[in-house]
């Protein structure tokens, strides 16, 4: 494999592997507040963390230039602040993989949280646990298998993410290029063989995701 | 030490008014299903939070509407054993049991589980996970669960509805130890009745959300003209205790 195929393989990898890990984060934190509390604007919450599953991926680019764009809503006052900013840089690529990622993480462990009997939660509080500690101790590790679903799930939307990773971090070669921005670039320059190499790697990879997530899913219901 | 409460609490069209007291001696609830039993006991616990009332504990608050003292069922310090045999599926028996315990040195807490493994003979048991026990020994580990921590009062959720007779026989005579050997209040909620005359010190019957009697098991289950119409829609006892009197 040449270098430009191998950089973009190593990125796609990278930014992949942060916006989970960031997506896992968030996302169990919303799901769990989303299947437990009632709290005014719930629906409004449960919608703002569907939308980039509907959304157009450059509407939700657009977005997040609106809000991290060096005039950004944000952004201007990173870049006051530290003379920085995010775009057309490889964390903008992680950013908007994780915002696209996210709505599948939040879904799936909701469901998985949902499913935990509501008795086994209050037998915790009645042997005198916390929430935190009933959280952590009994709803997570029995909606485990969900989390993990949802997380590999994550995983392989971060690692196809194309349209919004294009609005806020550009096809910068060597710099943003991810592995479907190359695959775009190569197949716009009929560099066909090359293409087939990575479209062929990346079909067999997310093949591999939706059978482990599926496995998961399936042993959760 | 026991338990004094009132109760006032409307779900739908459904009334829970109900007001009783007990002393250290094990109080069963009794009626038909939908009285109000599972409600009151969830009340207690701190699970559901009653519209009006009091709840003490012996001296202690644990609900008083009028003075806004609300405590939070984690610090009660009551032992609760729900219908439907909840273990942690995710832990073992051994697991399951030191879960009621909240801290406390590594040694003690070794201890006391292995104080209660024994008590409750689950020593053959103790690394299996609760989808490789039987029912019976499901309960006996909801039962060293919510006791290993010394509560204060132990709550019973028709904890043997769903055994078979023989097993619930030997549950019976479980109870009956725990009461003796722990000294703690119980209140036991049944619709069995003959569990709820053999078991029991005080009795309090349920009919739709009110209580229509209160006292001894001998007082309300030998007097057949004391029986609440509710008692007599009861399904007919397969083997009655021999000092039963039933219509």
């Amino acid at each position: 494999m040449d270098s430009t195929i191998l950089f973009s393989l190593r990125l796609s990898l990278q930014v992949a592997f942060v916006a989970t890990l960031a997506v896992i984060v968030v996302g169990v934190y919303v799901a769990y507040l989303l299947a437990r509390k009632d709290f005014r604007g719930k629906e409004f919450v449960d919608i703002l963390f569907t939308l980039p599953l509907v959304l157009p991926p450059t509407v939700t680019g657009y977005y997040l230039i609106i809000l991290f764009g060096r005039n950004g809503f944000l952004g201007r006052y990173i870049y006051d602040l530290t003379g920085w900013s995010i775009m057309f840089t490889w964390y903008a690529a992680a950013l908007a993989s994780f915002v696209v990622a996210l709505p599948l993480m939040v879904k799936t462990s909701r469901a998985a949280f949902e499913s935990v009997d509501k008795s086994l939660i209050e037998a915790s509080f009645t042997l005198g646990h916390t929430e935190l500690k009933t959280a952590l101790k009994v709803i997570i590790p029995i909606a485990k298998r969900g989390i993990i679903a949802g997380a590999i799930l994550s995983f392989a939307r971060a690692l196809g993410e194309f349209g919004a990773t294009l609005m806020v971090a550009g096809n910068i070669p060597g710099k943003t290029s991810t592995m479907p921005l190359t695959i775009y670039s190569l197949a716009n320059s009929g560099e066909w063989s090359r293409a087939n190499i990575l479209v062929i790697f990346f079909t067999c990879m997310s093949g591999v995701f939706l059978y482990v997530a599926n496995k998961l899913s399936k042993r959760l219901a | 030490m026991g338990f004094s409460l009132y109760l006032k609490k409307r779900l739908g069209n459904f009334l829970l008014d109900v007001s009783w007291e007990m002393d250290n001696e094990l109080l069963v609830l009794f009626g038909p299903s939908g009285a109000g039993k599972s409600l009151t006991l969830q009340m207690i616990a701190g699970l559901i939070e009653p519209d009006e009332g009091f709840i003490y504990s012996g001296k202690r608050i644990l609900f008083d509407r009028a003075k806004s003292i609300h405590i939070p069922p984690q610090q009660r310090s009551l032992g609760y054993v729900f219908q439907d045999r909840v273990a942690f599926p995710h832990m073992t028996v051994r697991e399951n049991i030191a879960y009621g315990l909240r801290n406390g040195r590594k040694a003690d807490r070794e201890h006391k589980v292995n104080e209660m493994i024994n008590l409750f003979h689950l020593e053959m048991i103790a690394r299996k996970y609760p989808s490789e026990i039987s029912g019976g020994q499901k309960q006996r580990v909801t039962l060293a669960r919510a006791l290993i921590g010394r509560p204060d009062a132990l709550l019973l959720d028709e904890p043997f509805s769903a055994l078979d007779t023989v097993l619930r026989t030997g549950m019976r005579a479980l109870l009956r130890y725990i009461r003796q050997h722990f000294n703690t209040p119980i209140i036991l909620v049944t619709h069995d009745i003959q569990e709820a005359y053999s078991m029991a010190d005080k009795v309090v019957v349920y009919s739709s959300g009110r209580i229509s009697q209160i006292g001894t098991p001998s007082e309300i289950f030998q007097d057949s003209s004391n029986l609440d119409a509710d008692l007599h829609n009861l399904p007919p006892l397969t083997a009655p205790a021999p000092e039963l009197v039933f219509p």
